[in-house]
C-alpha cells in the first residue's frame, strides 16, 4: 500500500487538482457533447450582455435624435436606427437585460414553488394530494401565455407584476412533474429506512428525497427556461410586458416601429435575431442537460 | 370504448367549473374600481355608482358569479359595455376564423412535421436527419411573432407581395382567404411541427430497436409493413402527448399571431377586450379558450385509448 501523503503538500495540491479536473472534465463534456456547448456558449454570451451593456452599448439606449432617423447598419450604428433615431445595438444589448432578468428570476421562483408544492403534495398524498392537485389541475386548464396575459392585465406592466404572472402560470405545471417524481421515489426503501429510524418528513423531504429527485429538476428548469423567454417577449410584444422606457425584445418588434418594417427591415430583425438566439442556446443546452441527467430520456 | 369515453367526459365538468371560478375570481380583484376605470379620468361619482349597479358589481360575488354561470349556460353571457353587442355573439363570429387558422397550422404541422421525423428516423445520422433536426431545434426556438414578422416584411420587400388587407371568409371568396391565412398558418404551426418531428424521430428510433420489429423483418415482411403497420402505430403515442400537452401553446399563439397579421378571430377579440377592460367579453373569451384546452386534453386521452388498448381497460 502506499503510504499517506503528507498532508501539507495534500492541502497544497487540493485546488491544483480541483481545477485541472474540472477543465478536463470540461473539456471532455465540450468534445462529447459539442452543440449542447455551443448553446451554452451562446447563453454565456447573452449574459455578459446583460451584465456589461453599460460598456457594450454605443449609444444611450433611449437617446433619441431627430437627424438620425432609421439609418441603416453602418460602422457607428452597427444594427442601423429606430425611428426615433434610437441605437438598435444599443437597445439590443440593454433588452438582453431584461429578458434574462425575468427568464432566470422566474425560472427559479417557479422550480422552489413547484418542487415545494409537487413534494409535499405527493409525499403526504391522501386527501391532501387530491385537493392540491385538483386545484393545479384547474390552472393547468388554462393555456399558459393566455393566464399570464389575464394577470398582466389585471396587475398592469411591470417587471416585478411580469415575473409574478409568468411564476404564477408555470408552477403548477412544475409542480406536477416534481410530484410525479416524488410518487416513484417515496416507495425507495431507503425512504422507509429514514422512517424507521424516526427522521421527520421535513428532515425526510429535504435530505433523503430532494437529492434523489434533483436532476429531473433540474433539467425540467433548464428545459423551460427557454419557454419562459419566450413567454416575456411574447407579453411586451403584446404590450403587456415590461413598460416603455426600458428596452426590451419583444416591445422593439411591436408598437410604432412596425409601421416602419418594410422600410428599414433592421428594425424587424436584429431584436428578433438575438432574442431568437437566445432561446435556441437555452434550448440546446437544456437539451445536453437532460442527455446528461436523465438517461431515460436520451436522445429525445 | 364508450364507457372510457363517457367518463373521462364527465370529468371535463368539475375542470371546467373550476376554470370559470378562477377566471371570474382573478378579473374580480383587479385593483381599483372597475367602474371608475371604464369610466376614465373624467368620471363624476354618481355615474360611476350607476356604472357599477348596471354591471351588477354591488352584489356579492357569489351571486355575481351564479347570475353569470347562468347566463353562459343560456348562451347569453351579457352585453358588452365597449360596443354594445352581445359578447357571445361577438365570440360566436370569431370562432369559426380562429378554428380554421389553428386547423390549418396543424394541419401544416403534421404535414410537415410527420415526414420529417420519419425520414429522420429510417435515414438515421444522414444528411437528411442532420438537416430535419436543425429544422426542428429552429422551429422551436424561432418565436412565431418574430417569424410572422420576418415573413411579412421580407415578402413584402423582395417580392413586393402583401396579403390582401381586408378581412375575407373563405365561402365568400376563398382565394383571398387563403393568401390571408397562408402566413398566420405557417407561424402557427411552426412550433408544432417542430415538436412533431423531434418526437416522431426519438421515438420511431425507439421502436425500431424493439424486438418485435426484428421479429416483423425476420419473417419477411416489407420493409413500409413493419414501417407504417407495426412501428408508426406504437411510435405515434409520444407524439400524441407532446402535441397535446402543447396545444395550449397554440392557442397563446393565436392570441399572437391574429394580432399581427390581423385575423379577425378569438385572440384578437380577447386582446382587445383586455385593452378595453370589456370585462364580459375578456370572461366569455378566456372561458371559451379554457374549454378547448380542457377538450383538446379529452381528445388526447381519447387517442391515447384507440393507439393503446391497454390504456381503455385501466
Amino acid at each position: 500500500m502506499i503510504a499517506p501523503a503528507d498532508p501539507i503538500i495534500e492541502r497544497g495540491n487540493r485546488w491544483w487538482r480541483i481545477a485541472t479536473n474540472t477543465t478536463a472534465k470540461s473539456c471532455a463534456l465540450m468534445s462529447r457533447k459539442p452543440i449542447g456547448s455551443a448553446g451554452a456558449f451562446i447563453f454565456l454570451v447573452m449574459i455578459i450582455l446583460a451584465i456589461f451593456s453599460a460598456q457594450l452599448a454605443t449609444h444611450a439606449p433611449n437617446k433619441q435624435s431627430a437627424s438620425n432617423r432609421l439609418l441603416a447598419p453602418s460602422t457607428a450604428h452597427w444594427m442601423g436606427t429606430d425611428e426615433a433615431g434610437r441605437d438598435v445595438w444599443s437597445r439590443v444589448v440593454y433588452g438582453a437585460r431584461v429578458s434574462l432578468y425575468v427568464g432566470l428570476v422566474s425560472v427559479v421562483l417557479a422550480t422552489v414553488a413547484g418542487t415545494a408544492l409537487g413534494m409535499t403534495s405527493g409525499f403526504i398524498g391522501g386527501r391532501t394530494d387530491i385537493i392540491v392537485q385538483r386545484i393545479v389541475e384547474m390552472i393547468l386548464a388554462f393555456p399558459t401565455l393566455i393566464l399570464a396575459l389575464v394577470i398582466m392585465a389585471i396587475l398592469g406592466p411591470s417587471v416585478n407584476n411580469l415575473i409574478f404572472a409568468v411564476v404564477m402560470a408555470l408552477t403548477p405545471r412544475f409542480s406536477r412533474v416534481v410530484r410525479g417524481c416524488t410518487l416513484a421515489t417515496k416507495e425507495e426503501p431507503y425512504i422507509d429506512a429514514a422512517r424507521a429510524i424516526g427522521a421527520k418528513p421535513v428532515r425526510i423531504l429535504s435530505l433523503h428525497l430532494l437529492p434523489n429527485i434533483l436532476a429531473p429538476i433540474i433539467v425540467l428548469a433548464s428545459t423551460n427556461l427557454g419557454i419562459i423567454i419566450f413567454i416575456e417577449a411574447s407579453l411586451s410584444f403584446l404590450g403587456f410586458g415590461t413598460p416603455p422606457p426600458t428596452p426590451s425584445w419583444g416591445r422593439m418588434l411591436s408598437g410604432t416601429a412596425s409601421g416602419y418594417f418594410q422600410i428599414a427591415w433592421w428594425l424587424a430583425f436584429f431584436p428578433g435575431l438575438v432574442l431568437s438566439l437566445t432561446i435556441l442556446g437555452v434550448n440546446l443546452l437544456g437539451d445536453a442537460l437532460r442527455d446528461i441527467w436523465d438517461p431515460r430520456l436520451r436522445g429525445r | 370504448m364508450m364507457w372510457f369515453v363517457s367518463r373521462r367526459l364527465v370529468y371535463l365538468v368539475p375542470t371546467l367549473i373550476g376554470v370559470s371560478i378562477i377566471i371570474f375570481v382573478l378579473l374580480r380583484v383587479i385593483p381599483g374600481d372597475v367602474a371608475a376605470i371604464m369610466l376614465g379620468d373624467y368620471a363624476n361619482p354618481k355615474d360611476a355608482a350607476e356604472l357599477t349597479a348596471k354591471l351588477g358589481l354591488d352584489k356579492p360575488i357569489i351571486v355575481q358569479y351564479g347570475e353569470w354561470i347562468v347566463g353562459v349556460l343560456q348562451g347569453k353571457a351579457g352585453v358588452s359595455l365597449y360596443h354594445g353587442n352581445s359578447v357571445a355573439g361577438e365570440l360566436w363570429k370569431a370562432i369559426p376564423v380562429s378554428a380554421e387558422l389553428a386547423v390549418l397550422g396543424v394541419l401544416l404541422s403534421l404535414i410537415i412535421g410527420l415526414p420529417l421525423g420519419l425520414i429522420s428516423a429510417i435515414k438515421h445520422d444522414s444528411i437528411i436527419d442532420q438537416v430535419s433536426r436543425l429544422v426542428s431545434v429552429l422551429g422551436i426556438s424561432i418565436p412565431n411573432f418574430w417569424l410572422a414578422i420576418l415573413m411579412l416584411t421580407f415578402l413584402a420587400i423582395l417580392f413586393e407581395w402583401n396579403p390582401p388587407v381586408y378581412y375575407q371568409s373563405l365561402i365568400k371568396s376563398p382565394v383571398d382567404n387563403l393568401q390571408q391565412m397562408l402566413i398566420p398558418a405557417i407561424t402557427l404551426g411552426s412550433f408544432q411541427m417542430a415538436l412533431v418531428s423531434r418526437m416522431t424521430r426519438s421515438s420511431m428510433l425507439e421502436v425500431l430497436r424493439q424486438d418485435y420489429i426484428r421479429t416483423a423483418r425476420a419473417k419477411g415482411l416489407r420493409e413500409q409493413m413493419v414501417i407504417y403497420r407495426h412501428a408508426m402505430k406504437n411510435a405515434m403515442i409520444p407524439v400524441v402527448t407532446v402535441v397535446g400537452l402543447n396545444f395550449g401553446i397554440l392557442l397563446g399563439g393565436i392570441v399572437i399571431i391574429e394580432q399581427i397579421t390581423g385575423v379577425p378571430g378569438v385572440g384578437r377579440l380577447t386582446l382587445q377586450a383586455i385593452n378595453q377592460r370589456d370585462l364580459a367579453q375578456i370572461q366569455i373569451n378566456v372561458l371559451f379558450f379554457g374549454a378547448v384546452f380542457a377538450f383538446s386534453n379529452l381528445m388526447v386521452d381519447m387517442i391515447y385509448g384507440f393507439l393503446d388498448p391497454r390504456i381503455r381497460q385501466s
